[in-house]
């Protein structure tokens, strides 16, 4: 039998790292079920029997956030045999109150007292022992930065986890409280497992809605019961919800003034003395620039951009393909067989495994800031700006990061702790032109518009408008229109980063990208690969010599029609846009071969003139709008696939960012049409609809919409007013009467 | 009535009630922001919005919006 232990804690407690020192390198890193939750589990160091779980970061157990529904399920239904609770000491009032929690679900709980080594310097003294006589569990002082006690609290936690003893819960509420949880846990107790009465007692007295709704009391229990939960809150005069909190607090306030001594120093810790100048009105905004513009100098411009051309030029070319490519020819392999691999394979995959370096680079410094607790900086610098349209501060990195290459930007998106957030911050990434989508500009402007450098400058402003009207769209959709995130947030103190939690991090995401390259992007650059390669001839499928004849300008051929209204109803521009989904800057040279070149420069100067027959300066920017704001690249997709971990967003994100395209560049086209002077059409007819649609989805009022996580014990006016009522919601009569059903 | 908004940098305030409802709430008090506790307000962010607040020995950030729905009293500052 193996022992199941689970790590739980307050974010920033240092139980990353402590996971990482317990398991090392024997982790299983997956999401959690329907939510972009990263769940980890690994096997304790030397004891193959145990298995570590990471819970996520939380600062209660209420069922507003997804994160704290997942952790209290884990530890209610999957039965941990132990807990181990890191409580940062130097936050240490703020984080037993989530310990209070944690003890009253029954499960054997360990203290592990993190981060004592800075409780220490700072000169401050805990009283081990009477937190152990007040808290009923063990409490053992850890570093897991500098490894210390950490495994001594596993080992402790699995012996914990065998003994059978019997849990003690601390004297945390007063006497009319504890009168009217012992009369509810009297009422359920043949309706919950004995180990869990106390929990659902509480959860009942504060009237958690999901909690009701799994246990379905009668009717009559259930008013029984609110008679005293009300007759407590009329002597307390509050909510039953903020009786419970408040008693926490108080009871965890006394138990540290008796157990911690503090030392206090003058002029505060170094923690406050860095954010004096960090975070300091005047300089905040340029150091934040300069911090910004290192990221992306280093792992874009210099340093990633060399090694990147080195596994580009040297790795994929010079020792990979040109061996190959003569291997195939010695062998003679048919040019099926030796397509399939030069162009499909090392081109498709190469492609992409050549920006891993770039990726690793910048995963590294991401790493770095959110290691030493700049990260939280960054969403307190920004948050004024990006909240107008419903993102958070996190989410001016995942869109900086998205303008070198997005599949780095919206792995970025880790960072942003909250659900919600994050969803829309990775739908939106991907608007912002990439550096592959350069090239493209840089073709057209080139070829049409006298190589201006306004045109690289309205792709930007283009894209950047894509986000923010994308947002204010978004956020008053029904997915994103309910969980509002409270952005209350912690500042943690500033820490020395530890190297192998950065490299730890770094390698993690550096892999589950290249493991993507080795499996969606290998298929779909094959697919394409074949139906690029191969076209009918005389009625027989066979290879052809370039796209002019293959299956794929075929394709084109039947979804040109689809762009007419947009100015660009020809095959070539239709393959050139396919194409650019294995990787944008391959528009141009599609563009190349489908007008007779084998080979073009980046900006492909050769077949400017061509262009400039076939496209007029509208219709040229109109295709070059589609083509910024469309579906993304193979790699970008898949990345949106791993990180959302639902394909339904996924397509929803694709079908969303082709819409707004095909919107966008319907407006461009349609309006300059009539602006210079061409009358009125049935597709100009169709623009200013979609112009309408545009300014109604962006001015239509919010729709009262609550969200899965939202009012659970809401109050009384509010019930009488909220016209919605979601499910679990005490707002709708129908739930009120489905809570007081009797069970099945 | 003075909520935390009205309160100036530097300065201090104990809570005295809590208005708003649902997860923002729950989530001011999670925080450990409960009826009579003291508050020290740190600085405001460069934007003018958030602001930083010391509460139980660290330190939060809350929007002014939300800030409101905190009423205190005015301390004596140190």
């Amino acid at each position: 039998m193996s022992i199941k232990i689970a790590l739980a804690g307050n974010p920033n407690s240092g139980k990353t790292t402590m996971f990482n020192d317990l398991t090392g390198s024997q982790q299983y890193v997956g999401n959690w079920p329907g939510v972009t939750v990263a769940k980890k589990e690994g096997k304790l160091k030397g004891r193959p029997d145990v298995v570590i779980q990471d819970l996520p970061g939380i600062y209660s157990l209420s069922s507003y956030s997804p994160e704290e529904v997942i952790t209290r399920n884990y530890l209610v239904r999957e039965k941990p045999d132990a807990v181990i609770n890191i409580v940062d000491a130097t936050n240490i009032e703020r984080n037993l109150y989530l310990t209070t929690q944690i003890i009253e679900i029954g499960v054997p709980v360990i203290i592990a007292l993190n981060m004592i080594d800075i409780v220490r310097r700072n000169g401050d003294v805990i009283n081990l022992k009477g937190l152990e006589d007040a808290l009923g569990c063990r409490v053992m002082e850890t570093s897991a930065l500098r490894g210390m006690g950490s495994q001594e609290a596993a080992a402790a936690a699995s012996e914990l986890a065998g003994s059978g003893e019997s849990v003690h819960i601390p004297p945390v509420f007063n006497g009319s409280v504890e009168h009217a949880i012992a009369h509810i846990e009297e009422s359920i107790q043949d309706r919950v497992e004995a180990r869990y009465l106390r929990w659902y007692a509480i959860k009942v007295f504060e009237r958690d809605a999901v909690i009701l709704e799994e246990l379905h009391l009668p009717k009559a229990l259930q008013e029984h019961l609110e008679e005293h939960i009300e007759e407590c809150e009329r002597e307390m005069d509050d909510d039953s919800e903020s009786i419970i909190i408040s008693q926490r607090y108080d009871y965890v306030g006394k138990l540290v003034a008796q157990c911690v001594i503090r030392n206090i120093k003058a002029g505060g810790t170094d923690s406050d003395k860095i954010d004096r100048i960090l975070t300091n009105r005047v300089l905040a905004l340029p150091l934040f620039a300069v911090i910004m513009f290192l990221v992306y100098y280093l792992s874009v411009s210099t340093v990633g951009s060399l090694v990147t051309e080195f596994t580009n030029e040297t790795l994929f070319g010079d020792w990979i393909y040109t061996p190959l490519s003569a291997w195939l020819a010695r062998v003679d392999a048919s040019p099926v067989v030796s397509g399939l691999f030069l162009e499909g394979v090392v081109g498709g995959v190469g492609a992409v495994l050549g920006f891993v370096p770039q990726m690793t680079m910048l995963f590294l410094m991401l790493s770095l800031l959110e290691d030493v607790g700049y990260m939280s900086r960054v969403a307190f610098i920004m948050d004024r700006v990006f909240r107008k349209f419903g993102l958070s501060g996190k989410s001016f990195i995942p869109m900086l990061i998205g303008s070198g290459c997005s599949v780095p930007g919206i792995m970025a998106t880790r960072t942003i702790e909250n659900d919600r957030d994050r969803r829309m911050t990775i739908m939106t990434t991907a608007f912002i032109p990439c550096g592959a989508k350069m090239p493209i500009v840089a073709l057209f402007a080139g070829a049409m518009f006298g190589g201006s450098g306004l045109v690289a400058v309205s792709a930007y402003f283009v894209g950047i408008s894509a986000v923010v009207v994308s947002g204010l769209i978004l956020k008053k959709t029904r997915p994103f229109a309910g969980d509002v995130a409270p952005f209350i947030m912690e500042l943690p103190p500033y820490h020395k980063p530890k190297l192998s939690n950065i490299a730890h991090t770094t390698g993690e995401r550096a892999w589950s990208f290249v493991k993507r390259a080795g499996t969606v992007i290998l298929l779909s650059s094959v697919i394409l690969w074949f139906l690029q390669s191969f076209g009918t001839v005389g009625g027989r499928l066979m290879m052809v010599p370039d796209n002019n004849t293959s299956l794929l300008s075929s394709l084109g051929g039947w979804v040109a029609p689809f762009f007419v209204p947009l100015g660009f109803g020809n095959w070539q521009a239709a393959v050139a846009t396919f194409t650019g989904l294995i990787a944008k800057e391959n528009v141009v040279s599609t563009f190349g071969v489908l007008y007779g070149f084998a080979e073009v420069a980046e900006d492909g100067t050769q077949i400017w003139s061509r262009l400039a027959a076939d496209f007029t300066a509208l219709t040229a920017y109109s295709f070059l709008i589609f083509n910024l704001l469309c579906a993304p690249c193979f790699a970008t997709i898949a990345t949106i696939r791993k990180e959302m971990d639902s394909a339904r967003w996924t397509l929803a994100t694709i079908a969303y960012m082709t819409g707004f395209a095909y919107g966008a560049a319907l407006m461009v086209h349609q309006f300059g049409l009539i602006l210079q002077g061409n009358g009125l059409t049935f597709w100009s007819g169709m623009a200013f609809l979609v112009l309408a649609l545009l300014l109604f989805l962006l001015f239509r009022p919010k729709p009262r919409v609550h969200g899965r996580y939202e009012p659970v014990s809401a109050p009384a006016e509010y019930r009488a007013v909220c016209p919605v009522g979601c499910k679990g919601c005490p707002a709708n009569p129908e739930n009120r009467k489905q809570i007081g059903r009797n069970r099945p | 009535m003075k909520t935390l908004r009205d309160i100036r940098v530097r300065e201090r305030a104990r809570v005295q009630k809590l208005h708003g409802h649902g997860a923002l709430r729950r989530r001011i008090m999670d925080m450990g922001v409960t009826k009579g506790v003291e508050v020290f307000v740190q600085k405001v962010a460069p934007l003018g919005d958030p602001i930083e607040v010391t509460v139980r020995g660290y330190e939060l950030s809350i929007r002014k919006e939300d800030a409101a729905l905190i009423e205190v009293t005015q301390e004596r500052s140190l």
